[in-house]
């Protein structure tokens, strides 16, 4: 009984918000809104929307940091997996960026910030010795009007979470036989690897790389950071015409947030294009005979591309770690002229409250969405099926633009007068890390060896009891990397925290956010220290637990 | 039996929603009763630490003192607060609102004042505090940007436009007297003056400035904007930016987002000459370790802008007793003290030294300001804030010319 209710919930769940959040944005875009006295249904806030300067900019800043962010992003995992994997050297990487799987989207981008700006620290490592600048350049680096540094901020995050999942799909092709076959018909290991398993490999993370696309098109802390500001991306403007005071601009915000929508689905039509051309590609490469015997160059590229995304960030987050403890600390010093742990001081009593919410949300969300996923997954043993379309229904929250549906889901709580609580926070949390949950448990779950279940059931031991005392606790691994994951996913959220949250209820990662505007760079790395230390945890708690656990079980160590 | 418990409880839940109804600052012991055990969801820019901090102080002695949970909600823009009641009236909340204290002034006040969103009848000037509040010598505590405030507002602190730079490498003597004056030196030290992007407070109020020096006949700047002639009005400020922003920070094609970055520019050395509105925020910002000691401070000699800013409490605040001490509490003597003191924040006082008792007056001539911060009578003359509507204008002039970079 309970595992029939697992899916329907967990459908209710994903879908309901948005659907409901969806119907709120698309009603005011007609406008629709009955408690501002909005009856008619009227195009007339598309034409506002069209008429607002350099709306086209901002859809086309929006449109390409999607397309350029996948295409960069995708190109450099498949060049690095196509040129490395199976090597000693691939291992080492991959433990090297797996971490910063788990680091916010935001804390990414202030590292990135902190070490490329005019006055960060790349600059001062170099000056005035080489560069002989006693100021910092007035060069336009971030904020850059074509994004392309918000592009970069992006790419550098989804690097590691396209090469986590393309390591998932990897054990599903051959790849050690079909690399030798390759090999023995005379193509290099990049040819080889793109023309003879690239295309199984793809069509498996087809829907993580469309959710990459749906993020970087619709973002927003990463473009507060790092974005073009005149104008901003469609995403960041959408999310000030929510918050003017005149609020007769929520029905332009609604009208923008259908655009976000049109923009986003256009990005992934565009994409699907590329597909056809990638396809062709590959075709034509097969039937011409491409083999790129020498590939070194390419494969150093990649190699290289892999390095650099993950080195920024982990020396754009030890400056981050460094200006929190600096005291006065001017240009062109490397380093600060004195150390104090006065910000420290003086954020911790402030720092309390939104670290409360931040784990009580994310813990409640991880283990509501972990429950879930095991009574779906539970339910698919039952009935035998692993049903493709409710796969799609999982990746939805990750495919449609968050502000799409935020908005109208804010709309409806501030009706139920739910807006700022906790349950609606963990909601609208959920929403999000469920995808995830389901996807971290999956293939352990079906991995497991049903032989045990079946000695169990021959003990006579029913169902659950199978499930708690067998299956469960040689899950905990799994079980502990889900919830790792999950909490991690929650801890990174913005723009469902503010705007659920409504400034009452905030997170870390909320309140960074926040802080960026005011440049203060102590205060901003001590909260980005926090949003780093924080999924970092979780990941240490679901590796030493286990081990814990299991130290007098050899059978159980890795 | 039973009926004398059902009218003791309905008597007892008269006398709460009375109680909830009409707290006035006049019967100032049914406030703090009423106060005690509320949650106070005070809605202020969030944007500077040491404000923050200041904030968070306030918040451990109210609990202390009165018992009364002061909750920072920390804004990006006053604007959002006003966005939230006003949701909220529209929804028809009209009690148990969200917002329980909002730090405003200007077209913020105008506007909460205007529809009707602001806690009335006037209840600032029956604060126990506001015997000392100098209202005679400061006008702008009684009108705010020409709009009367009606004791709707309780003042919380005195604004000045004051300019900073580094003596280290700037030369006093180059610095610019007025707003020609500052066109002239960005000209020959391009790249290194710039604005916060409005509708940041602090940067619209420099197009203010601006305006004010330029504009042919400052009274009409007294009225609200009349459609017709803004354009010819306005024109000498954005032939003015049109000058400026080519020889701006990044060329004028971005700008900071608040003065809080602008200070941080100023110690990188990305910026030579920045501003605030508060005359101690040099001497504050050095206490902290973010300027380096040798920053200065000086305006123009023809005036510039000067204000106050307010707490107010919405219509349909939750905690109005909690507001109401809040507000008190945070024109007190003691805590005016520890906001001017420029370790702390540097906010000048709105309180009258001859009103206060030996004891507090020791208090604030104690207050070291440092080598950063002009003296009261170096500050230079106060020009009068223009009427709400010219600064709503304006931005919205600004967005449009602006928005889509050079």
């Amino acid at each position: 009984m309970l595992t029939r209710l697992g899916p329907l919930i967990t459908i209710l769940l994903l879908t309901g918000p948005i659907a409901f959040g969806l119907a709120g944005t698309v009603l005011p875009a007609f406008g629709f809104l009955p408690v501002l006295g909005g009856m008619e249904l009227t195009l007339h806030h598309f034409r506002t929307l069209f008429s607002q300067p350099a709306i086209l900019t901002s859809v086309a800043i929006s449109l390409t940091a999607g397309l350029v962010t996948a295409l960069f992003s995708l190109g450099v995992v498949v060049l690095f997996v196509a040129g490395w994997a199976g090597t000693r050297l691939f291992g080492r990487v991959q433990h090297l960026v797996s971490p910063l799987l788990s680091l916010p989207h935001a804390a990414a981008a202030f590292a990135l910030a902190f070490l490329i700006a005019p006055s960060g620290m790349l600059v001062r490592l170099v000056s005035p010795e080489l560069t002989g600048w006693e100021r910092p350049p007035d060069l336009l680096v971030v904020h850059d009007p074509m994004g392309l540094f918000m592009m970069a901020g992006l790419i550098v995050k989804e690097i590691p979470f396209l090469l986590l999942v393309t390591l998932a799909a990897l054990p599903q092709v051959r790849l050690k036989e079909t690399r030798m076959l390759a090999a023995s018909m005379g193509y290099g290991r990049v040819a080889g690897f793109l023309l003879g398993l690239w295309p199984a490999v793809y069509r498996q993370i087809r829907l993580p790389v469309f959710a990459v696309i749906a993020f970087a098109t619709s973002v927003v802390d990463v473009a507060l950071i790092l974005g073009p500001m005149r104008p901003s991306p469609l995403a960041v403007r959408l999310v000030e015409w929510m918050n003017d005071p005149d609020l007769s601009m929520r029905y332009l915000a609604s009208a923008g947030a259908l655009l976000q929508l049109g923009v986003t689905a256009a990005a992934l039509g565009l994409w699907m294009g590329l597909e056809r051309v990638g396809r062709i590609m590959c075709i034509v490469g097969v039937e011409v005979g491409v083999r790129l015997r020498r590939d070194a160059l390419l494969r150093g590229a990649a190699l290289l591309a892999m390095g650099l995304a993950a080195g920024a960030v982990f020396a754009g987050l030890a400056t981050l770690a460094l200006w929190s403890f600096a005291g006065l600390w001017q240009f062109p010093d490397a380093l600060p002229a004195s150390f104090t742990l006065k910000s420290w001081m003086r954020a911790l009593p402030r720092i309390a409250a939104p670290l409360y919410t931040t784990l009580l949300a994310g813990l409640l969300a991880t283990l509501i969405a972990g429950l879930l996923a095991i009574l779906c997954l539970m339910r698919e043993e039952e009935t035998g099926r692993r049903p493709r379309r409710a796969l799609m229904l999982l990746y939805l929250p990750l495919l449609v633009p968050q502000v799409a549906f935020v908005f109208g889901l804010q709309l409806f709580l501030v009706y139920a007068d739910l807006l700022a609580t906790l349950p609606a926070l963990v909601l609208a949390h959920l929403v999000f890390v469920m995808p995830y949950a389901y996807l971290a448990l999956k293939d352990p779950w079906y991995a497991f060896d049903r032989r045990y279940n079946q000695v169990a059931a021959g003990f006579g031991k029913g169902r659950w009891r199978r499930f708690a005392l067998v299956r469960l606790p040689m899950m905990t691994r799994a079980v502990f990397a889900m919830g790792a994951i999950g909490f991690a996913v929650s801890v990174g959220l913005y723009l469902p925290t503010v705007l659920v949250g409504a400034g009452r209820l905030t997170t870390i990662t909320s309140e960074a956010v926040a802080l960026a505007s005011g440049g203060d760079r102590r205060i901003v790395g001590v909260y980005a220290f926090w949003q780093m230390l924080l999924p970092m945890l979780g990941f240490g708690v679901a590796t030493l637990v286990p081990a814990l656990i299991f130290r007098r079980f050899r059978g159980m160590q890795v | 039996m039973l009926t004398r418990i059902v009218a003791a409880t309905l008597f007892a839940l008269a006398a709460l929603s009375a109680r909830a109804e009409d707290v006035h600052p006049s019967d100032w012991q049914g406030v703090l009763d009423g106060a005690r055990g509320q949650t106070v969801y005070f809605n202020a820019w969030g944007g500077a630490e040491n404000i923050n901090a200041y904030i968070e102080w306030a918040a451990g002695e109210l609990e202390k003192r009165y018992g009364v949970r002061l909750v920072h909600v920390k804004l990006e823009d006053t604007a959002n607060a006003v966005a939230t009641v006003v949701a909220e009236k529209a929804a028809g909340r009209d009690t148990g609102g969200s917002v329980d204290l909002v730090w405003i002034n200007g077209e913020n006040f105008a506007a909460m004042k205007e529809r009707g969103l602001l806690f009335s009848p006037g209840w600032a000037e029956a604060l126990p505090s506001w015997r000392y509040v100098d209202h005679e010598n400061k006008p702008t505590i009684l009108t705010d940007f020409t709009i009367p405030v009606e004791g709707m507002a309780s003042p919380w602190g005195m604004a000045k436009l004051v300019f900073f730079y580094d003596s280290a490498r700037t030369d006093e003597g180059t610095l610019p007297q007025d707003a020609d004056g500052l066109l002239e030196w960005a000209k020959a030290h391009p790249g290194r003056f710039s604005y916060p992007q409005p509708p940041d407070f602090i940067g619209s109020s420099l197009l203010k400035q601006v305006l004010l020096e330029k504009v042919e006949d400052p009274s009409v700047l007294q009225e609200p904007v009349v459609e017709k002639t803004f354009e010819e009005v306005a024109a000498p400020l954005f032939a003015y930016l049109d000058a400026l922003h080519p020889v701006a920070w990044r060329s004028g094609r971005i700008f900071p987002q608040n003065y809080p970055a602008m200070k941080q520019l100023l110690a990188d050395g990305e910026l030579d000459i920045v501003f605030a509105f508060n005359p101690a925020e040099a001497s504050s910002t050095i206490a902290d370790g973010e300027l380096p000691d040798t920053v200065r401070s000086f305006t123009f000699p023809g005036g510039t802008l000067a204000n106050t800013h307010f707490v107010a409490i919405p219509y349909n605040a939750s905690a109005k007793a909690g507001a109401l001490v809040t507000a008190d509490f945070l024109l007190s003597p003691e805590a005016q003290a520890k906001k001017q003191d420029p370790a702390v924040w540097g906010d000048p006082t709105v309180l009258a030294l001859d009103k206060l008792d030996e004891e507090a007056r020791a208090r604030f001539e104690a207050i070291e300001l440092g080598a950063a911060t002009l003296g009261p009578d170096e500050l230079g003359p106060a020009l009068p804030e223009p009427h709400p509507s010219w600064m709503e204008r304006i931005e919205e002039e600004w967005k449009r010319r602006y928005t889509a970079g050079n």
